[in-house]
This record gives C-alpha cells, sequence and structure tokens, in this order.
C-alpha cells in the first residue's frame, strides 16, 4: 500500500555493478518506503536478478558506483550476515540444498540470530518448536520437511515454499523474492503468494523479481518497474504488468 | 625426569621402543611373542619408498623417545566422565593396562564374554585367533604390539547383545612419553549380533605413541556393528591396525572416526572368506593444524557373492595432511561380487592437503566395482545463502562442514556417542580454526 509518509526501508541511486569484469547495472534508481509492494520485471538478462543479488552482497559481484541505503545507513558497508540482520531477506531464486543441517535446525538458528540482534532470548528447541509450528501454516508445509535435510529431495515447490517459512520466521523488513514464482504450478504459487500476503504488514516491504506477470495476480504490486540492459526504463502501476503481458518487452526496449 | 631438547633420530626412536618392557605370558603365547620380539629386532620404522607408506610423513614420531609404562596410573570415573557412555558395558585401559575399578561389566549379560585378554589367555577362542589375523612378519608396527602388548580387550559375543560394549583406551601424561600398546580381540559366534565401540582417547595433551593391533572374527552369519573413535591429545601419535575376518553369510558394519593425534594412521584389513560375507566401511578424517591423518583400507573379496560398501570423508583445515587409500580386492574365483567405493574430501583452507588413493585388483570377470572420488572446498553458495539468513561466515562454515562430517557420524548406532561426537567435532573445528589464525 502507497503512503508517501512512511519511512524509506531502501534508497537506491545510480547503482552500477559487475560480474566478472562485466558490467551489469548502469545506473538504477530504486525507492522502496515501508507498506509497498514492488514488481521489477524484464527479459532474461536485463539484470534484475543481479540488482537482488547486489543488494543482498553476493560475493560475486562488485559494486561499480552509486549507492544503496537501508533505513538510511550505507547497505555497502555491511556485509551480507550483517544486512540479513538489519532486516533484509533473499528469497533465493535457486534454493540451496544443505545435506546434513535439518531444516529446523537451520531455522532455529538463523531465528537465534536475530533474537540476539535484536536483544532478545535465544528460543530453545521446545520454544522454538511451538514457533514454527505456527509458521509453517502460513506455507501449508508438512511438519515432516522440518525433519529434513534443507532442500534435499524437495520438489521445485516445496523449496520455493520453504524459501516463504524462512521469511516467516525471520519476519524481514525488506524481503527481495527473486523469481520466485519460476518453476511453481498454479496451487504452489496460490499458496507462496499467499503466504507472502500474510506477512505483508505497513512496516515491511517486498520486493519482487519476476518475468511473469503471473504472480502479480496473487501479490498486487504497488509499483511495476522494468528493467532493460541494467537500468529501469519504465515506472508504473499494476496496470504496467497488463500491459507488458499483452505487449510483450520489445516496445520498451525500443523506447529506452 | 627432564628430556634433552635435542630431537631423536629414528635410529634412536626405534631402538628406544626396542628397550620396551617384556610381559610374561602363557605357555602358548610366549613363543608368539618372542617371534614377534624377533621381527621387531630386524624389521625398522617404514619408509616413503614402501608404496602403504609413501604419503605419510612419520617424522614428527621419531623426535620423541617413548618409554615403557612402568607403573599404573590411578585414575577415577571423574576424570574420564566426558568419554564414558552411558548404559554400555564398558572396558577401560589406560596406557594399555586393564583399570577394573574404571571398568562396568554389570550389563553384559549371558552370551557375552567381555574381559582383560591376559585373564582369559587361557581361553580357547584365544588362543586359536590370537595373532593369527593381524600378522606382524612384515609389519613393523604388529610386531612391536604383539610382543611388548601388556594387556587387552577380549570380547566374545555368542547370543545377541543390544547393548554397546565399549573398550576404552586412556593415554595419560607423564614425566617421560609413553609406548602404549592396546590390543583388542573379538570373536563373533556364528548367529551372534553385536556393537563395539574401539575408543582412543588422551588425558592433559600428553606425547604418547599408541600402537594398536585390532583382530575381528565373524563366524558364520554374525554381525557386528564396530565402531572405532580416535580422539587421542592434539600432539599424541597413533598406529592402528585393524583385521578383520569374516565367514558365510557375515555381516561386518565399520565407522572409522580420526580426530586426534599429531600424527595418525589406522590400517583396516577386511577378508570377506565366506561366501555371501558382507561389509560396510564408512570412514571419517577431521583435522587441522598441522595433523597428519591416514586411512588405508583393504577389502578383500575372496569369495563369491560378497559385497562391500564403503564411504571415506577427509575434512583438512590449517595445514593439515589427510590421507585415505582404499583398496578392493577381488580374487579369481570371487564371482557375483558387488562392490562400491566412494571417497568424499572437503579442504578447508588453501594449505591443508588431501590425498586420496582408490585401488582395485579384480582378476574376475563377473563383478560390479564402483568407485569414485570427490575434493572440494565449502560451496559458496550454501555459504552465501546461510549468511543471508544472518549467520555468521564462522558459524555457516562451521554448520557445513558439520554437515559434511554428520553424514558419517550419524551411521553410528548408538546415539548418545553420536551426540557427545558431535561436540567433539564443534571443539576440534572451533580449536582447528583458532590454531589456522596463528599460521
Amino acid at each position: 500500500m502507497i503512503n508517501k509518509g512512511s519511512k524509506v526501508l531502501l534508497e537506491v541511486k545510480n547503482l552500477r555493478a559487475e560480474v566478472a569484469g562485466v558490467e551489469i547495472l548502469k545506473g538504477v534508481d530504486l525507492t522502496v518506503r515501508a507498506g509497498e509492494v514492488h514488481a521489477i520485471m524484464g527479459i532474461n538478462g536485463s539484470g534484475k536478478s543481479t540488482f537482488s543479488k547486489v543488494l543482498t552482497g553476493h560475493p560475486d559481484y562488485t559494486v561499480t558506483g552509486g549507492s544503496a541505503m537501508f533505513e538510511g545507513k550505507d547497505l555497502f558497508s555491511f556485509a551480507p550476515e550483517e544486512r540479513a540482520r538489519a532486516g533484509m531477506f533473499l528469497a533465493f531464486q535457486y534454493p540451496v540444498e544443505i545435506p546434513g543441517v535439518s531444516n529446523s535446525a537451520l531455522l532455529r538458528l538463523a531465528y537465534n540470530t536475530l533474537q540476539t540482534e535484536r536483544g532478545l532470548e535465544e528460543l530453545d528447541p521446545l520454544e522454538f518448536d511451538d514457533l514454527i509450528q505456527e509458521k509453517i501454516k502460513v506455507v501449508e508445509m508438512d511438519p515432516s520437511f522440518l525433519g529434513r535435510s534443507v532442500n534435499e529431495g524437495f520438489s521445485g515447490g516445496e523449496k520455493k515454499r520453504n524459501e516463504i517459512l524462512q521469511m516467516a520466521v525471520l519476519e524481514p523488513k525488506l524481503a527481495i523474492l527473486d523469481e520466485t514464482d519460476s518453476g511453481l504450478d498454479i496451487d504452489a504459487l496460490r499458496i507462496v503468494a499467499k503466504g507472502v500476503n500474510t506477512l505483508l504488514t505497513s512496516d515491511n516491504a517486498v520486493v519482487m523479481v519476476t518475468h511473469y506477470q503471473r504472480l502479480l495476480n496473487y501479490i498486487v504490486p504497488d509499483y511495476v518497474h522494468v528493467m532493460d540492459a541494467g537500468r529501469i526504463v519504465r515506472t508504473g502501476g499494476k496496470e504496467l504488468a497488463l500491459e507488458l503481458e499483452a505487449r510483450g518487452y520489445d516496445w520498451l526496449r525500443a523506447a529506452a | 625426569m627432564i628430556m634433552t631438547s635435542k630431537p631423536w633420530t629414528k635410529e634412536q626412536c626405534y631402538e628406544q621402543l626396542l628397550l620396551g618392557k617384556t610381559v610374561k605370558s602363557e605357555s602358548w603365547l610366549s613363543p608368539i611373542r618372542d617371534k614377534a620380539g624377533a621381527r621387531a629386532q630386524a624389521l625398522n620404522f617404514p619408509t616413503a619408498k614402501q608404496d602403504d607408506w609413501r604419503f605419510t610423513d612419520l617424522s614428527p614420531l621419531f623426535q620423541h623417545g617413548f618409554h615403557p609404562v612402568e607403573s599404573f596410573a590411578k585414575l577415577t570415573l571423574g576424570d574420564i566422565a566426558s568419554l564414558l557412555i552411558p548404559g554400555s558395558i564398558r572396558l577401560v585401559f589406560v596406557d594399555g593396562c586393564y583399570a577394573s575399578q574404571l571398568s562396568d561389566l554389570e550389563q553384559a549379560g549371558a552370551g557375552v564374554t567381555v574381559a582383560s585378554l591376559v585373564e582369559h589367555s587361557g581361553d580357547a577362542q584365544v588362543e586359536a585367533n590370537f595373532a593369527q589375523h593381524a600378522l606382524f612378519d612384515q609389519d613393523t608396527f604388529a610386531a612391536l604390539n604383539t610382543h611388548f602388548f601388556e594387556d587387552g580387550a577380549f570380547v566374545h559375543v555368542t547370543g545377541e547383545t543390544a547393548t554397546p560394549i565399549h573398550i576404552l583406551n586412556i593415554a595419560t601424561k607423564r614425566d617421560t612419553s609413553s609406548a602404549i600398546y592396546p590390543r583388542c580381540l573379538v570373536v563373533m559366534a556364528a548367529n551372534s549380533r553385536a556393537t563395539v565401540i574401539e575408543d582412543y582417547a588422551g588425558l592433559n595433551d600428553g606425547i604418547n605413541f599408541s600402537n594398536a593391533v585390532t583382530e575381528v572374527v565373524l563366524n558364520d552369519d554374525a554381525q557386528l556393528q564396530h565402531v572405532c573413535v580416535q580422539r587421542e591429545d592434539k600432539s599424541a601419535f597413533h598406529i592402528g591396525h585393524c583385521s578383520v575376518d569374516a565367514a558365510r553369510g557375515s555381516v561386518y558394519t565399520s565407522t572409522a572416526l580420526a580426530f586426534g593425534a599429531r600424527v595418525s594412521r589406522h590400517d583396516l584389513h577386511v577378508t570377506l572368506r565366506g561366501e555371501g560375507a558382507q561389509a560396510t566401511l564408512n570412514g571419517l578424517a577431521l583435522i587441522g593444524g598441522r595433523q597428519i591423518a591416514d586411512t588405508h583400507t583393504r577389502i578383500d573379496h575372496a569369495t563369491p557373492r560378497c559385497k562391500s560398501i564403503q564411504l571415506h570423508k577427509c575434512i583438512a583445515d590449517g595445514s593439515a595432511h589427510a590421507i585415505f587409500s582404499g583398496k578392493i580386492m577381488v580374487r579369481e574365483g570371487a564371482s557375483g561380487t558387488d562392490s562400491a567405493q566412494s571417497s568424499r574430501n572437503l579442504l578447508l583452507s588453501g594449505k591443508a592437503h588431501i590425498d586420496t588413493q582408490p585401488q582395485l585388483e579384480i582378476f574376475n570377470d563377473d563383478v560390479s566395482c564402483k568407485h569414485g572420488a570427490t575434493i572440494g572446498q565449502i560451496d559458496a553458495d550454501a555459504l552465501f545463502f546461510l549468511k543471508s539468513r544472518g549467520l555468521t561466515e564462522e558459524r555457516a562454515r562451521n554448520l557445513l562442514t558439520h554437515a559434511f562430517a554428520a553424514e558419517i557420524i550419524d551411521m553410528i548406532p548408538v546415539p548418545s556417542l553420536v551426540e557427545s561426537l558431535g561436540r567433539t567435532i564443534l571443539e576440534r573445528m572451533n580449536g582447528n580454526s583458532a590454531g589456522g589464525v596463528s599460521k
């Protein structure tokens, strides 16, 4: 929900970044306020996934110019784990499998790390179990997934639901969903979207990176941005996504 | 006594070992000890020219003189509390001597004999099997052990027991470094079942040399879960040899862990002698600092339709050096052999070093033998994922390392041991990373 008076969570100005010496982001500007839902759309290779990884500190990417402030602080002066503790979250496009680490153990470790950061008490396994039993309802996940190794043997849809479960447990201020809709069938998409909608409040914000308009039927954006060749070339409301669905991206690329 | 600061030479070290204490024995055992002593006199430390030892740098061992244990170190249960496995049948040896006051044999019911080898040297099973499987003719360390061993464990299972049998070998710190010769004989009667945990640990960071020999005999259709934990002090030395003889239809499962010692070696030789015998060998070496851990295994498919499965993992941090050499032999008559070996390795630092060497010697066409080896580092994507969830670099690396190790540890069928070893791993890793910084 747009509220021009609400707090600015993320302010990106003229951001440039490269990977392996190739410049991918060529001057991105974006402002996200609390309560807002943003969608960043674009063709493959436009730089939208790079943008999400640069913001969360993936080591393969180098920032070469511009700035990104998170709640007024220079994001790039923080390590990835510090950004997470400050309230940023990335739902991965390709969630990582971690054999030998149980889902519940990871969630508890991550949760308690944040609790400590916030000056709150850590939860012991029993207390955490009460919390997690509530949280898994958000993504309609079977409790048996908690005892399994992180994402090991999960289907594509289960992995994406697991990402949203992590979001539900960590309650970030800014969640970036990197192609969370890719590889989901319609039922899984509905569950994931419902989960995200449940977690939205007037104090947090979501940035969805997606190729398709489909997800936006379920998580309705306040802003739709189109990225092309490393820049945001157009920003509009949710109707822009429908226009993209009808007309494709070429007309914008030509205009840019 | 204060030792000179000048390091010993290899020759001096060996001569000092030969000055060990003569142990009196039963009539049948004396000639074996004498023969082993003669072989020890004739042999010497192995050199890098010997194929089985070409990766293993024993020179840190040679820098010390190891003395026979002359007196019995008195320990209390409190001293070894962290090493105990609740509910187990426990046989404790301190510096190679049987410690009856620390042992607990109450849980040993009918069909299970757990005792001092010396006290049972009149037992027909001991006489029939002792030094029949771990041959010392060409093996320096087996010869030294067979000649000098003070006492050892004798486990004879004729029935089935779910209670784990814990053989705890403790090395203490003394004024001089000790040469310790743990010995173990496990005889599984036909159709018997048991779990035996061989455990080597140090107290107070002594520079001891444990030279252990274990013989395991599985008669027809017997099943043994054999866990070997080497968690010696970090300045200690450990050379262990285990020979397993598996008869028809028997099932041998081994989980061998190497965490401790400055230099350690674990030799495991399994002979699948009877048709349809099965062996599963799981192994893990987790080392850091300047540690060296060498695992040499040999699975001998001597008869038809035997099966072996092996998974060995090495994790090396600091400037440690881990070695795995796994030989699979398939004899001419061993048709229908089914064998799979996997060596997976994790390098945690740029200075660490892992050698892995699968060796297959196959003399039969009707076999399935798979093998594979991988060496890698901590997965960068997994590391970034964990950091993106708020975990520090160190925490994330420890979690991933622990997970890599847990696949082996979790196969141990004793939950309380799995749990305590999990803690041991974390302590070792934290110790290792601290050691890495100091370099």
